[in-house]
């Protein structure tokens, strides 16, 4: 089978399961939110420093929603040894990777997306270079996450200690990426006067083809027994 | 008569030149003209950052290695090299905090170089930590090598973004900007602080190298 084929499939199951599976989205989203609310309770009322930061809480909750939804795409796959039945099919490594970092890339997106209302609202944040560039920037992020989030999830979901080790493993890393999405959001709400977005947006894509390309070159590693 | 291991030797010399380069960075070389007597911390800041860098490159060569040719002494390597870097990078962040109270008033900056330690060392402690939690000998020397270049590569992309993000850190000195007196100081402290690391590094590989033997026995 081509492994585009294959790719396909992958994320296919993946989507599938995640369909199915809809609750667990939903109690993502609500820790996202609850995340949200609590950091304008630990920084104050004060509306400007809100919409100030942010760009900052939305990632840091994205962030921590991360850990959650990597998680649990290789928690279902350790389930009856899903993943070595997975791994015996005639399928590359590579495959398995893209299909699932594709799949995480779409729920981390969605959920990502999905915390633009609440932000607006709790925050007063303003779009003033618009949706489109903010979704943009959500969906960068989020890649710059699961490229590396996923391999690292692969790996912890079979050690001990999994709920740190994905954390500990994934949170210093991903600090370039983290990084630039914050200033990239925050020039795409606070506005952009001296054209910095596209240094960032660039940053970003940079950190993305890197870690795209070298985790799907070692995943293979991880997996094998 | 037991023969003493080659790397004693090394570290006792390296210990010799540490204790004459205190000395002599601390009464001979004179004060800085700007900075005063706290400048005098770059002899071992330097020197710190220096072999961090150098354990862990050693990782990533040993990463590398393991994946490549699967054999047990480069697992060792990158055992060794995590831990003495991650040390040495402890040192370099507590004696760049030490030096940055009295000359830039905090003890922290968000400053490229002061954040990319401070990742690096983070990084590469979560890779001791993945190291205790997997039991399996094979598959810990995997993935720690995997994690250790993946960490490795970030390394650039941090420095390169906390750059655009806020810089202060000085320009780094160069034997053109100091005194000679000052370079002799630094390229002693150099060579001692590269031995005491070797040293480390020598002492460390030998016990990881008889854990691997000992986890080989009792599965066997």
């Amino acid at each position: 089978m081509h492994p585009l084929r294959q790719f396909v499939h992958v994320l296919r199951k993946d989507m599938l399961h995640g369909w199915r599976s809809r609750s667990r989205f939903m109690a993502v989203l609500s820790f996202g939110v609850t995340t949200l609310l609590l950091f304008s309770f630990a920084s104050g009322p004060d509306t400007t420093y809100l919409r100030v930061n942010a760009a900052g809480y939305l990632w840091l909750a994205l962030l921590l929603m991360s850990t959650l939804s990597l998680a649990e795409s290789f928690r279902v796959e350790m389930q009856n040894a899903a993943l070595e039945g997975l791994l015996l099919l005639p399928t590359s490594p590579a495959a398995v990777y893209y299909g699932k970092a594709v799949g995480n890339l779409v729920v981390l997106g969605t959920l990502g997306v999905m915390l633009i209302p609440p932000m607006v609202v709790l925050y007063d944040a303003p779009l003033t270079l618009g949706i489109g560039k903010l979704v943009l920037t959500i969906l960068l992020g989020a890649a710059g996450l699961c490229a590396p989030g996923t391999l690292y999830a692969g790996m912890s979901a079979r050690a001990r200690g999994k709920d740190v080790l994905l954390p500990l493993l994934l949170f210093p890393l991903v600090v370039p990426a983290l990084l630039s999405a914050v200033k990239a959001t925050s020039l795409v709400l606070g506005g952009d006067p001296m054209g910095q977005v596209g240094s960032w947006l660039g940053l970003l894509t940079a950190f993305n083809a890197i870690y795209w390309s070298l985790c799907g070159l070692l995943f293979g590693r991880v997996v094998e027994d | 008569m037991r023969r003493v291991a080659w790397e004693h030797y090394v570290g006792v010399l390296g210990l010799l030149l540490l204790l004459v380069g205190t000395w002599m960075g601390l009464a001979w070389a004179p004060a800085d003209r700007h900075m005063g007597e706290v400048q005098r911390i770059l002899y071992v800041h330097v020197p710190a950052a220096w072999v961090a860098m150098l354990a862990f490159t050693l990782v990533f060569v040993g990463a590398i290695g393991w994946l490549w040719r699967g054999t047990w002494h480069w697992d060792a390597l990158v055992e060794a090299g995590t831990e003495v870097g991650v040390v040495m990078g402890c040192l370099l962040i507590a004696l760049g905090s030490i030096w940055a109270r009295p000359t830039w008033g905090v003890w922290w900056d968000w400053d490229p170089r002061l954040t990319t330690a401070a990742v690096m060392v983070l990084s590469f402690s979560a890779l001791m930590a993945l190291r205790g939690f997997v039991d399996d000998p094979e598959k810990r020397a995997t993935w720690t090598a995997v994690a250790a270049i993946v960490a490795y590569v970030d390394v650039p992309i941090v420095y390169f973004s906390v750059r655009w993000w806020r810089s202060l850190h000085q320009l780094q000195s160069s034997s053109g900007t100091m005194d000679s007196s000052m370079v002799t100081v630094l390229n002693l402290m150099f060579l001692a602080f590269t031995l005491v690391t070797v040293w480390f590094l020598a002492r460390r590989y030998r016990i990881a190298r008889a854990r691997l033997s000992a986890e080989m026995e009792e599965a066997a």
